[in-house]
């Protein structure tokens, strides 16, 4: 029985312009899809890490599993029965105008228990009398710290962490990161952490999924992932931290960028062709070479570009095919779905 | 030396009495080179960067110290001769592209009136010197792009942008505060190659202020460590980071999460660095440093050589 798991979860935004808009200038509505076909499981005590750049929708597939917003298809299940979240920026996520020990007492009254606060205090690393202190008295590092606590009073079986860490000077995030593992070992907490930071997740996790334009292009076992990945993309991600050890190892540059799906560039056929040529170019996986760039022809055809899954090199059937490890002696391979999925037909169009 | 600074300090007058930001630091950058500057936050990094551009913003001052750039010394040019050195002798790249860039204007505009100010150049000559400079910092179809927006672009062109914005006059000195914080890793990676480059290729000094130690260790040849204030430990980069030589910049280093090495858990400095209104006596490390012994909580110790680096620390003060 897995803690939680997600079974083919996707989530759609509306991303159209205005209804007159689109009649006056015969658009078809935008869907933007986020989170597309995502499934993973987590087990109890074990700590799941998503990696991606930003705009892969790591952050969405947490808010949809703390329910923040609602699946547009698929089924989560959580068989636990509370979970927590801790936020990347200590600032925005402590309320400035209360205590602390009404910060940490908060989750306590839903679930009608009483703990002493101080208990949680300690537990984190800070004394009991900050207790009666505001959230501005304290430094970044401290602030996690109280979000840490804020979470297990409500006593979780399942931490989401959404870069917790990211905020920090590297010296806190030691700190911080020590500290998540010390609770989860004396705690057995299960984590689900979400981080663009690869060094990170190499430290913290067990397993780690992939994410790259809304899916999980790979999941597998920590040790597995970092030491033969198998996916271009995975490979890209690798190859462009910089390398601490300075062992001289030659680099491939990357060129290109991921593409934003919310802010296309303006229109021009000559920047689009572009931009194909830079994804194309992007890629060091054969396959790409023979990429065609589509011809845009009308205004959608951005949106229908992507649709036929042509445009980008990593998410290329043979090129970049999504390896999802479960066993890792039995690879599922899994088709390519299209990015962009138009709604139906507007009926204004 | 295209760049030397000799006893820098940076105060701020506060009600609490002076503040001192930047204590007595000292460094030169030679032609071609890339000094990374790394710390965390509140060590004074960027508040370097700002004293030697003379951005400093008031009640903030440079209280002590010299600035020279090709043996000319800057820090107490009036705002006027400063303002023709900035952008002409020295180009700054700061975090956030996107403040960086006036978005009223397209950045074909801002690159033709950068260079107008500060190069003998006709209308059309500036038109094909901007064009170059967006050739050679890697923008796709520079020609298609002259006439787009700040907001039409990335995160990471951008970047490229100000870098070439940066480049307009051929500056001798290229600050850039944090350039690749913002951006993703694999668009880190292109601006860092895109750095180091232009340093080679052109000659320039670079200073890269960062607090991340993997792009000091990917695009710099020297590094100076900053702790509250002042250097603690100076020296090249694959010295500091394979055999540092501070107490601070050894706890730094295990601090770092590295990929590729197995470990449970990562080395800690216990407590936060102390704020500008509470530095300790003696060395300012002493309260968090494991091996402080009692000459560390009187006397402050001044960059001592320690093998190939120098390090602000008593543990190399000769016997």
């Amino acid at each position: 029985m897995h803690l939680l798991s997600l079974d083919s979860v996707s989530r759609d935004f509306d991303v159209s312009r205005p209804w007159l808009n689109r009649v006056l200038e015969r658009e078809p509505r935008r869907i933007l899809r986020a989170v597309d076909h995502v499934s993973f499981e987590i087990s109890k005590g074990e700590t799941l890490a998503l990696v991606g750049e930003s705009g892969c929708g790591k952050s969405t597939v947490a808010r949809l599993i703390a329910g923040l917003y609602a699946p547009t298809e698929g089924h989560i299940a959580f068989s636990g029965s509370r979970l927590q979240m801790i936020f990347q920026d200590p600032y925005a996520s402590l309320n400035p105008r209360w205590r602390v020990r009404k910060i940490i007492a908060e989750p306590m009254l839903f679930l009608k228990v009483q703990r002493p606060v101080e208990q949680f205090l300690l537990q984190v690393g800070l004394s009991a009398d900050d207790a009666e202190r505001y959230p501005h008295e304290f430094s970044g590092g401290q602030r996690q710290r109280i979000s840490i606590a804020r979470a297990l009073a409500g006593e979780p079986d399942l931490l989401i962490c959404d870069e917790p860490t990211s905020a920090l000077d590297v010296s806190v995030q030691a700190q911080i990161l020590n500290l998540m593992a010390d609770l989860q070992d004396r705690l057995g907490l299960t984590y689900l952490f979400i981080s663009h930071n690869l060094a990170v997740v190499s430290l913290v996790a067990d397993r780690v999924g992939v994410m790259y334009l809304g899916r999980i292009v790979e999941l597998a076992p920590a040790s597995r992932l970092f030491s033969s990945p198998r996916h271009p993309y995975t490979r890209m991600l690798l190859d462009a931290v910089p390398d601490l050890a300075m062992s001289g190892k030659s680099r491939t540059p990357v060129a290109g960028e991921v593409p934003n799906p919310l802010a296309p560039p303006s229109g021009s056929a000559s920047t689009r062709a572009a931009r194909t040529r830079t994804h194309a170019a992007r890629s060091r996986c054969p396959a790409s070479a023979t990429a065609s760039p589509a011809t845009p022809s009308k205004k959608a055809a951005f949106l229908s570009d992507r649709g036929k899954g042509g445009q980008d090199p990593f998410l290329q059937k043979g090129a970049g095919s999504l390896w999802v490890e479960r066993d890792p002696r039995k690879r599922v391979k899994r088709g390519v779905r299209p990015f962009f999925q138009e709604k139906g037909p507007d009926p204004f169009s | 030396m295209i760049l030397e600074v000799r006893g820098l300090s940076v105060q701020f007058p506060s009600r609490r009495g002076i503040l001192t930001a930047v204590d007595d630091v000292s460094f030169s950058i030679a032609p071609g080179e890339v000094l990374g500057v790394v710390g965390e936050s509140g060590a004074g990094k960027s508040m370097t960067g700002l004293a030697v551009i003379g951005l400093l913003e008031p009640p903030g001052r440079i209280s002590a110290g010299e600035v020279r750039l090709e043996g000319r010394r800057i820090d107490n040019l009036r705002h006027e001769e400063m303002r023709r050195i900035r952008g002409r002798k020295i180009g700054v790249i700061f975090q956030d592209p996107l403040t960086s860039l006036n978005p009223l204007y397209t950045i074909g505009e801002q690159l033709e009136e950068t260079i107008l100010t500060h190069l003998p150049l006709s209308k059309s000559q500036a038109r094909e010197h901007a064009l170059s400079l967006l050739r050679e910092v890697g923008i796709p179809a520079p020609e298609a792009r002259y006439a787009n927006y700040p907001h039409h672009f990335s995160g990471g062109m951008r970047q490229r942008v100000v870098i070439a914005l940066a480049l307009a006059a051929e500056p001798r000195l290229l600050i850039a505060d944090e350039p690749t914080t913002a951006l993703d890793v694999s668009i880190q990676a292109q601006i860092i190659a895109l750095l180091k480059r232009l340093a080679a290729e052109r000659g320039a000094a670079v200073m890269l202020i960062t607090h991340d130690m993997g792009v000091i260790a990917e695009t710099a040849q020297r590094v100076a460590v900053m702790y509250a204030g002042r250097i603690v430990e100076l020296g090249p980069v694959r010295d500091v980071i394979h055999s540092p030589r501070h107490p601070y910049t050894v706890g730094l280093m295990g601090s770092i999460p590295k990929l590729g090495v197995k470990q449970d858990r990562l080395l800690q400095i216990e407590g936060a660095m102390p704020r500008l209104t509470a530095i300790p006596p003696g060395c300012a490390f002493n309260p968090r440093c494991p091996r402080r012994f009692d000459r560390c909580l009187t006397a402050r110790p001044e960059l001592l050589a320690a093998g190939t680096s120098r390090a602000a620390c008593w543990l190399h003060a000769p016997a």
